[in-house]
């Protein structure tokens, strides 16, 4: 049974997409952190599937998903202290209300 | 597999020993003696730079793992720019890294400082996406937790969030990019990917894949449409931070985009990016300057003036020729020099009356002559007037792009042209308010530290010298040629 490789495509291309839209919209930094996943994993499947179906030669993409991947992992990490120490002075993750710097 | 391969990467095995020996220092000293760390970081450094300029670094082998890694005249000249530049940041950064409130973790700094520049140093030197891509996240990470350095101050934690998200977000953007590229050519070596283009010419996917690319390094830049965060990061970071980032970040990128462009995608130049970058480059200097008037704050102020100074850095790229690569590097480093001298200023003043606004600056020539005039001379230099070297680079970078020569470069550099005049309005400002406005509460005469005053001189000789001295441009011109 052979699926084509649009069908792989399109739910990563959604899945990039929506990942700006929450990027953009939510005001919770942890939501935005999780949007960001999401456009992070989108392009792990582009490259996944770019290489499975137009390359079944050559293993470039799987090695560039797996270092994405790690690079992904280390963001996440080092996003995650920053926002906690601004939790910790403004007891506050609101984007909307992380407005101060300004002339 | 063969080791010897390694060898190659003599710049980067040199600064990760630096790494590792200011680490230990740090690490196993006993608390007494711990307060050295900071000189002991400096000295390394100095003696890893002086050495990047011995002429056994340029020669052999310049290619290593299969073409991924490449180490050319250019790139070991660029390179060593940049330890300039971060060897004046990290003599600036000694007395506010002594502070009361940075002094129990100050090694941290000099470690993130060095591991971001390797993470440059990766960028500059791939050939290859993966290397690159790895290069940029270890530039950018620990550049963000030195944003965050003064963890206690609110300014501080709130630019290191714009700082991270922005970061995270460019960086996701430009791998998409890079994944629709993957899947055009097929590989991810930049001339492996200049031959497939070769072959295949140009369809809407490459435009869509070098639009995000393009995107995701604008970001790192700091072109127009990706400019939201310098502002409010470059404010909230701690002085030395916002110095480093503003010129040895920006620099590197500049180099790197560079790189890609001519080497991957220099195929399609007149097809796909061209364009792409005359908007860019219009957009960057024009808005940069236009609110580059409207700032208070001199934090913010410079953080402008640096979004248009990348607008000229970029007409070196698009310039498509040696004379573009020469006159990037040169204007790299003038630009190194005028930058940090106004910060160091700002730095010094910061240090000792915590002031930051425009105003605050006003009569500073009564009290504080020196500083004043330094602060002249960078201000000079960044507008390119002519005695300084800002005005021989700004002039190699206009040389460069219209030696490309169509009509449409033409009106760019004339653009171009026009907003060095709008700058001189804003950099005068500043020097208005230093040498001619009255004030009542003007700052008081200091002594500044002897390692910040150390870090002015060796600005102040750049700025002048540099121009005079034709052949540091020469040298630039023969190795990127």
């Amino acid at each position: 049974m052979d699926i084509s490789m649009i069908y792989y495509i399109v739910p990563s291309l959604i899945m990039f997409c929506c990942g700006i839209y929450g990027f953009v919209t939510r005001k919770n930094m942890i939501a935005m952190l999780i949007s960001l996943e999401l456009m992070l994993n989108a392009v792990d499947i582009n490259f996944v599937v770019f290489n499975r179906y137009l390359f079944p030669g050559q293993l470039e993409g799987m090695f560039f998903t797996l270092f994405a991947i790690a690079i992904a992992a280390a963001e996440t990490a080092l996003a995650i202290a920053i926002i906690i120490n601004l939790f910790r002075g403004s007891k506050n993750i609101d984007a909307t209300e992380i407005n101060k710097l300004k002339d | 597999m063969d080791y010897s391969q390694f060898l190659v990467m003599k710049q980067e095995i040199g600064l990760l020993a630096v790494f590792l020996l200011v680490f230990l220092f740090d690490t196993f000293m006993p608390r007494g003696r711990q307060g050295a760390v900071g000189m002991v970081g400096c000295i390394l450094f100095a003696i890893f730079t002086a050495f990047g300029f011995c002429p056994s670094f340029t020669c052999g082998v310049t290619d290593a793992f299969s073409g991924m890694y490449n180490s050319s005249a250019a790139v070991v000249n660029i390179k060593n720019i940049l330890n300039i530049g971060a060897l004046i940041v990290m003599i600036q950064a000694l007395r506010w890294a002594d502070q009361e409130m940075t002094r129990i973790r100050r090694g941290e700094f000099y470690e993130l400082l060095l591991v971001t520049l390797f993470g440059m140093y990766l960028m500059i030197s791939a050939r290859h996406f993966l290397l690159f891509v790895i290069g940029l996240e270890t530039a950018s990470l620990p550049l963000a937790a030195m944003v965050a350095f003064d963890k206690h101050r609110y300014e501080s934690r709130e630019a290191a969030v714009k700082y991270v998200l922005t970061a995270v977000f460019s960086s996701a953007i430009f791998l998409m990019g890079l994944s629709f590229v993957y899947g055009l050519a097929g590989t991810l070596y930049f001339d492996g990917i200049a031959l497939a283009l070769w072959g295949e010419g140009v369809n809407t996917l490459l435009i869509v894949a070098l639009a995000f690319v393009i995107a995701g390094i604008g970001f790192k830049l700091s072109l127009v449409p990706f400019h939201l965060w310098t502002a409010d990061v470059y404010q909230g970071a701690p002085t030395p931070v916002t110095s480093y980032l503003s010129v040895i970040s920006k620099g590197a990128a500049a180099f790197a985009f560079l790189v890609i462009l001519w080497q991957a995608f220099g195929q399609v130049y007149s097809q796909a990016w061209e364009w792409m970058l005359y908007a860019l480059i219009i957009l960057t200097i024009t808005v940069g300057n236009l609110f580059a008037m409207r700032q208070r704050n001199i934090k913010r102020f410079l953080a402008f003036s640096s979004i248009s100074q990348a607008g000229y850095i970029v007409l070196g790229v698009i310039a498509m020729n040696p004379m573009g690569m020469s006159a990037l590097m040169y204007y790299v480093l003038v630009y190194i020099f005028s930058n940090l001298a106004a910060f160091g200023v700002i730095g010094a003043i910061e240090n000792n009356s915590g002031k930051l606004w425009i105003d605050d600056y006003k009569g500073l020539y009564k009290t504080n002559p020196r500083l004043a005039f330094t602060m002249m001379l960078a201000m000079f230099s960044l507008a390119g007037i002519p005695p300084f070297a800002g005005f021989f680079s700004k002039f190699f970078i206009f040389t460069s792009a219209i030696n490309q020569g169509s009509i449409a470069i033409y009106v760019l550099v004339l653009i171009a042209l026009i907003n060095t005049i709008i700058s001189l309005y804003y950099y005068l400002l500043v020097v208005k308010a230093m040498f001619i406005s009255q004030d009542d509460c003007v700052i008081p005469n200091f002594r500044s530290a002897c390692s910040e005053r150390l870090a002015l001189w060796v600005c102040v000789a750049g700025i002048i010298f540099l121009g005079i001295v034709s052949c540091v441009y020469n040298h630039l011109l023969q190795v990127a040629a």
